[in-house]
């Protein structure tokens, strides 16, 4: 493998490390806001204590965020040092609002909202909350105003192969960015009512019969149920919009290999690149027509179209878009089906009294998140090649040209790093949840009432 | 933009200014930060959750100031930042694997079943070893020319070594100030011991820079340049000796100016940082290419510049902000309720 595939393999590997984390604190920060505040309002014990669990889970994230975000600071300039070269002018910018607007916001209120709930009024405490989960996302904005012009560039000329901005508000504004933060602030939520759903199912499996692990299953249940229909109709209109302005990338999303109307909707296959074609396809008459174009015989663009008359292939590999794709809307459909069995249930017997096998589904879907997410992102991310900027910059132009093996070598250092770290993320929040489980009732102490509560619950005891 | 007239001129000057103050801010308060990490083994076991206290609210808005600085790097100097960056592929590495440790350390250490505690907290040492190691190399480097060569080499790691005990020593003036009774005593012990690696430090890179090249060599020792450059040597003399000086007395009974030794080290840092900054001038790469040459569009540096004149002062002022209410010795870091109780059925 040269350095090319091997950097993108390692840009990948990080970038997916990284952004595991973010979704958890993008969504997980503005439900500790819910929580603090839900105390603030009832004065009841269960939101502080459910506040005090995710808060240390929110902690770890955030800290794994943070120091895989800082890798991916490094690798533009060390991996893909053409990236900055052609189209700084406008990344530059929008990376460093990121930082400043963003960053330093949720990293210095992030020490607030941990260690200061002794030291400064409630208030304080609750708008330091406020701003962390303002800051991811801000955070979240700024980046996927970044990736979405590399999507959908707009607003710059290009001066000698340089790109040179023209229009701010085209650029911060373009074309797929609505969609795409929305999508991803979805996205976000749904990984995290899974995450809380997933974790107090399992705390109940282990005989956990405390107040906030009903009151958190409940949040999770609720929340994954009424995010997951507007995540699907977010992700229709993404679709519609990638189709507008990077057909290749749905051709491939689709499997669709020529253009045509009355294209089916392909259910399965498996697409060989070689001949093509699809093998094994199992489809929907018309399926593709109607989805993307709400008629039978609506046209369809077709992979074929992306190829040059010298045989360069002009759209992505085939196979890594078409299964992301499928393994998304799959994890989608799968957290609409459970979340609102979930909510039927909660109805009819309340949150303490769940089926085990609800709970051991939920338990299943912990971090069902995670995979939508990584799958949606290969998905948009493989489908742009051979494009870093669309139709502006190649990806083989921006690469480095360190020798693969210390690439390679990294690479693996890397993903054992990665993997070591995954391991221990999960296991730690398991343990916790574990520990919490085990750990005295803390309903079952005589605790002081109302405002004395607040009192005892945010002042840590020296 | 015409204001200040040129704007390829001022917007270039302005954005190394700004990236110069970030690495600076950066190395003293991540400096800090990593020294305590050095510290860990030195430490028994209730001093290390202290030592972690004391560093616990700041070292995640510390790091950020290293973003900004390589944030900036990439946007206002993009060749440069390729250049570089591509020169210290595995220093980078490593730094990014020892920052990946010691960062995630933090909340494993604390959450993770007790007996893994001693896991993390060698997790920790050796994450800020390899994070100030690597510093120390890339400073070495950097000052070489970023060219791979046995001698330069050989020099980086001497500076690796260096930038570390001097990071050791911050870290520990650090504590200082930040604890109290035996832990405080152990501190005073400790910063006595690290001194040398600042001076030898900042020794060894005054005598290796002028010898780079002409231009520099001419900017140290010709007349009357060599005069703008006197006063940095002459503080820092000063600087060392009154160090030297207040660590013998303390600590006192009173507490009294138990910051000293951490605000002269800071200044100490700051007067390398002035020197190296000065003989480098006007060059990002040494000798190779220029803050003018490689800077951004014009256009786009000064959007960036609206943003921070902005922004900055209030990052500078919810900074100051966290260090207030954080003040005062360091305590135990508590947000566990369950912790608590079960802490207090205990006593």
């Amino acid at each position: 493998m040269g350095t090319l595939l091997l950097s993108r393999i390692q840009f990948g590997a990080n970038i997916s490390f990284h952004i595991l984390f973010p979704t958890i604190t993008i969504a997980l920060g503005w439900m500790l806001l819910f929580f603090k505040l839900r105390f603030n309002a009832t004065k009841d014990r269960k939101w502080m204590e459910a506040y005090l669990f995710w808060v240390k889970i929110f902690a770890l994230s955030f800290a794994m965020g943070v120091v895989s975000g800082i890798t991916m600071s490094f690798q533009f300039g060390t991996n893909w040092p053409g990236f900055m070269e052609t189209v700084g002018n406008v990344a530059g910018p929008l990376l460093a609002y990121e930082i400043m607007t963003a960053f330093f916001l949720e990293a210095v209120f992030l020490g607030i909202m941990l260690f200061g709930a002794s030291r400064v009024p409630s208030w304080v405490h609750t708008g330091a909350t406020f701003l962390v989960a303002f800051g991811t996302t801000m955070s979240t904005f700024w980046i996927i105003v970044l990736n979405s012009w590399m999507h959908t560039p707009q607003g710059y000329e290009l001066i000698d192969g340089v790109v040179h901005a023209t229009d701010w508000f085209a650029i911060v504004f373009n074309p797929s960015m609505p969609y795409r933060f929305v999508h991803m602030l979805l996205a976000s939520g749904l990984t995290v009512a899974f995450l809380i759903a997933g974790v107090s199912a399992l705390r109940m499996l282990w005989g956990d019969t405390a107040e906030s692990v009903k009151s958190a299953l409940r949040v999770g249940i609720l929340t994954a149920a009424a995010l997951i229909p507007l995540q699907i109709f977010a992700g229709d209109m993404h679709g519609l919009n990638t189709l507008e302005h990077q057909p290749a990338k749905v051709a491939a999303m689709e499997g669709n290999w020529e253009i045509g109307p009355n294209i089916p909707l392909v259910l399965f296959a498996i697409p060989d690149q070689e001949t093509r074609s699809n093998k094994f396809e199992i489809s929907i008459p018309n399926g593709a027509s109607l989805i993307l174009k709400h008629k039978a015989d609506g046209i369809v663009p077709g992979l074929n179209d992306f190829v040059a008359e010298d045989g360069t292939i002009l759209h992505p590999r085939v196979s890594a878009v078409f299964f992301s794709f499928r393994i998304m809307i799959g994890v989608g459909v799968a957290m609409l089906a459970l979340s609102w069995a979930g909510v039927v249930l909660l109805r009819r017997r309340g949150a303490g009294n769940m089926p085990k096998l609800v709970l051991l589904a939920f338990t299943g879907m912990t971090f069902g998140g995670w995979i939508a997410t990584l799958a949606g992102w290969y998905t948009t991310e493989i489908g742009r090649q051979p494009w870093l900027v669309q139709g502006v910059l190649s990806t083989k132009d921006a690469v480095s040209d360190v020798p693969a093996g210390m690439v390679l070598g990294t690479l693996i250092a890397y993903l054992v790093i990665y993997l070591a770290l995954i391991v221990a993320y999960i296991s730690v929040i398991l343990y916790l949840a574990r520990k919490a489980s085990k750990g005295q009732p803390l309903s079952k102490r005589d605790y002081p009432r109302g405002g004395e509560a607040e009192v005892y619950a945010m002042q840590p005891g020296e | 933009m015409e204001l200040f007239g040129d704007p390829a001129v001022w917007l270039p000057w302005t954005f190394a200014a700004l990236m110069g103050v970030s690495i600076l801010i950066y190395v003293i308060l991540d400096g800090f930060d990593l020294g305590v990490g050095l510290l860990m083994p030195l430490a028994d076991d209730d001093e290390k959750d202290r030592l972690v206290a004391s560093i616990g609210p700041f070292w995640d808005a510390n790091e950020t100031w290293l973003v900004l600085a390589i944030g900036l790097l990439l946007v206002a100097f993009p060749p440069a930042h390729g250049i570089i960056l591509t020169a210290l592929y595995l220093p980078v590495f490593i730094m990014l694997v020892g920052l990946i440790l010691r960062g995630v350390s933090f909340e494993f250490r604390a959450k993770a079943p007790i007996a893994q505690k001693p896991k993390w907290n060698a997790a920790f040492f050796v994450g800020s070893l390899m994070a100030s190691m690597s510093q120390g190399f890339m400073l070495g480097m950097y000052v070489m020319g970023l060219t791979w060569t046995w001698a330069h080499v050989g020099f980086a790691m001497l500076t690796a070594i260096f930038l570390t005990v001097g990071y050791s020593f911050i870290g520990a003036a650090w504590l200082i100030g930040k604890t109290e009774g035996r832990l405080q005593s152990h501190a005073v012990r400790w910063t006595k011991g690290g001194i040398w690696g600042l001076i030898l430090g900042i020794g060894a890179i005054s005598l290796a820079t002028p010898f780079v090249s002409i231009r520099i060599f001419d900017k140290w020792f010709s007349l009357p340049e060599a005069l703008y450059l006197a006063p940095l040597p002459i503080v820092s003399a000063a600087l060392v000796a009154y160090i030297w000086w207040e660590l013998r007395n303390l600590p006192r009974s009173d507490d009294r100016r138990a910051w000293g030794p951490f605000i002269a080290a800071a200044t100490l840092f700051i007067c390398a940082f002035v020197g190296m900054a000065y003989s480098f001038y006007p060059y990002v790469v040494p000798e190779k290419l220029t803050i003018y040459e490689s800077a951004s569009a014009p256009e786009s540096l000064f959007i960036i510049l609206i943003g921070t004149l902005w922004v900055l002062p209030a990052i500078l002022g919810y900074t100051i902000l966290s260090y207030y209410i954080f003040r005062g010795k360091a305590s135990d870091l508590k947000y566990d309720i369950q912790e608590q109780v079960a802490n207090e059925e205990a006593t």
